[in-house]
């Protein structure tokens, strides 16, 4: 099945609540497939297609301020709309998850494929000093396996998460093993898990505010530490990223989503001339396994940073390497993809082989 | 064993359609497959085009440089994918849709008129499945019996009738397909 319609069914069967989005390609099947699916009549999930991405995004503010599973899904110029809303998420400490399956731009841009939105998603298209966990998937299995994780994380933390994918992973079949059926928390488990939120004041308890505005400025800077605080937690606990040979590597090629799928291919064709190339793949972008390239770097003779876009990852990398190794970017816009071959005579251009 | 194959034609010849049922029947030969599709307003009447990769082993890259087997059914897609055949690799087409036969001499090249026998069939529709028989002949990656279960499989009940028509379509393009 393709990546779209595997979010779509891992979303029904990890119990989420509702689903608000507004169609834009590549991701529309994510919709389609929920709407197919008809999950109110099983689950009891409410599928909702919105007026607008702004309107779903706030209703996911409103969904999560309640403490439900609820998540939206776009693709770029609809996420930047979405910013504002995500940000006063950050703000209020709202668990939700957000799907983009990027495409090219700025603006309107291209329908196809990208990963322009880097900068977006890792460093925040909101205001104010916020962060949000983002998971970049390779394939369609982990399309499908980052549902449950992002709502997992996502309320653990109290954080919004975002799947980023493009449309590469979006529009692509392959295998998938859909996870099992998990059912929709009770109105109970919600009460016991989520005692922050919006619930209906029984039984005398506190009155649960839900709000990103602060007036007092003592008191939003103890807001505004207390966030920072838990986002340290993030990055010392919920880092994640896949390596391909890198044990014996010589060089190092970093990628994530659709463009490390290609760099794989690269490194195997590569590897077949005796030329020793290893794959990081980062699996969160935020957080970035800073500490695990910056140990590889001083193993390897050279890194390349592939990403199908004008070079956003690649001032992480260099953040994590600090000048112990040569780095280089290659990367497409306006929606071509790059091959194999080009990685290829990149890498040995860059690094002289 | 990996096969890298392109598809590509104009939008409604099927050949979406084509690349998936190849990738549903790998699929149920156990196989690991990749289907991508060259997606967009191309679909409308354009140039569309479909990546599968079928293999014994995990699928690294979706997206590949080059192919071992291409079929081509216009003028474009010829031009585009001829270069980009592997040396030794195969090329298909079919005469009705090219004015300009391809021309390399390090790569096999097969003609299929899968046009005019599926109008003689009287099964204009049937066209994307003879091609498709004529690509087992030449590449036997998967039984045409498998090909048949998974029609079963993924065409909803109502359209069942239509399988002998298409394991028809795909027996004649096992027979007509000829080397060039």
């Amino acid at each position: 099945m393709k990546g779209n319609e595997a979010i779509a069914h891992a979303a029904i069967r990890c119990g989420c609540d509702g689903y608000f989005g507004y169609p834009i390609t590549p991701q529309s099947e994510i919709l389609e497939t929920l709407a197919a699916q008809k999950p109110w009549e099983t689950t009891g999930m409410v599928v909702l297609q919105a007026e607008s991405e702004v309107a779903s995004i706030n209703m996911l503010y409103g969904g999560g301020g309640a403490g439900k599973r609820v998540m939206t899904s776009s693709s770029s110029p609809g996420v930047a709309l979405m910013q504002e809303g995500i940000a006063y998420m950050a703000g209020a400490e709202i668990p939700g998850l957000i799907v983009n399956v990027q495409r090219g731009g700025p603006g309107l841009g291209t329908i196809q494929p990208s990963q322009g939105d880097y900068f977006q998603a890792t460093r925040g298209g909101g205001n104010g000093d916020y962060q949000i966990i983002v998971l970049a998937p390779a394939s369609v299995q982990e399309m499908a396996d980052f549902v449950d994780l992002s709502f997992e994380l996502a309320f653990k933390y109290r954080i919004p998460a975002m799947i980023l994918s493009d449309g590469v992973i979006g529009q692509v079949m392959e295998k998938v093993k859909l996870p099992p059926f998990k059912p929709r928390r009770s109105e109970e488990e919600i009460l016991r898990d989520c005692p922050w939120a919006t619930t209906g004041r029984r039984n005398g308890r506190p009155i649960n505010v839900i709000t990103s505005l602060e007036l007092q400025p003592e008191a939003m800077e103890k807001h505004n530490l207390h966030l920072q605080e838990k986002y340290k937690t993030i990055c010392a606990n919920e880092v994640r990223v896949e390596e391909m040979q890198t044990e014996d590597a010589d060089f190092l090629i970093v990628a994530f989503g659709s463009a490390a799928r290609i760099a794989q291919k690269a490194i195997l064709d590569l590897r077949q001339e005796g030329i020793r190339v290893g794959l990081l793949r980062p699996i969160t972008l935020w957080p970035f396994p800073y500490d695990r390239i910056r140990e590889l770097a001083g193993q390897v003779k050279g890194i390349l940073t592939f990403e199908i876009n004008a070079g956003q990852m690649v001032q992480d990398v260099r953040l994590a390497v600090e000048g112990r190794t040569p780095v280089t970017q290659y990367g497409k816009m306006g929606g071509i993809v790059p091959t194999p071959d080009e990685v290829i005579a990149t890498l040995k251009s860059d690094f002289h082989i | 064993m990996t096969q890298e194959i392109i598809i590509s034609g104009f939008g409604g010849q099927g050949v979406l359609s084509m690349g998936k049922i190849l990738a549903y029947s790998a699929l149920m030969e156990g196989k690991e497959v990749s289907w991508m599709p060259a997606y967009g307003p191309e679909q409308r009447g354009g140039t569309a085009n479909v990546t599968i990769i079928i293999s014994d082993e995990r699928i690294s890259s979706p997206i590949v440089s080059t192919f071992d087997t291409a079929i081509v059914l216009n003028q474009p897609s010829l031009e585009k994918f001829e270069p980009k055949v592997k040396a030794g690799g195969a090329l298909i087409y079919d005469s009705y849709g090219i004015s300009i036969p391809p021309r390399r001499t390090d790569i096999e090249i097969y003609e299929i008129n899968a046009m005019d026998a599926a109008a003689e069939m009287g099964n204009s529709k049937g066209f994307n499945m003879i091609v498709l028989g004529g690509l087992l002949k030449l590449r036997p990656i998967l039984e045409i019996e498998n090909v048949l279960k998974a029609l079963r499989k993924t065409l909803p009940e109502r359209h069942h009738h239509l399988i002998p028509a298409n394991e028809a379509a795909l027996r004649k393009g096992f027979e007509i397909i000829k080397k060039v």
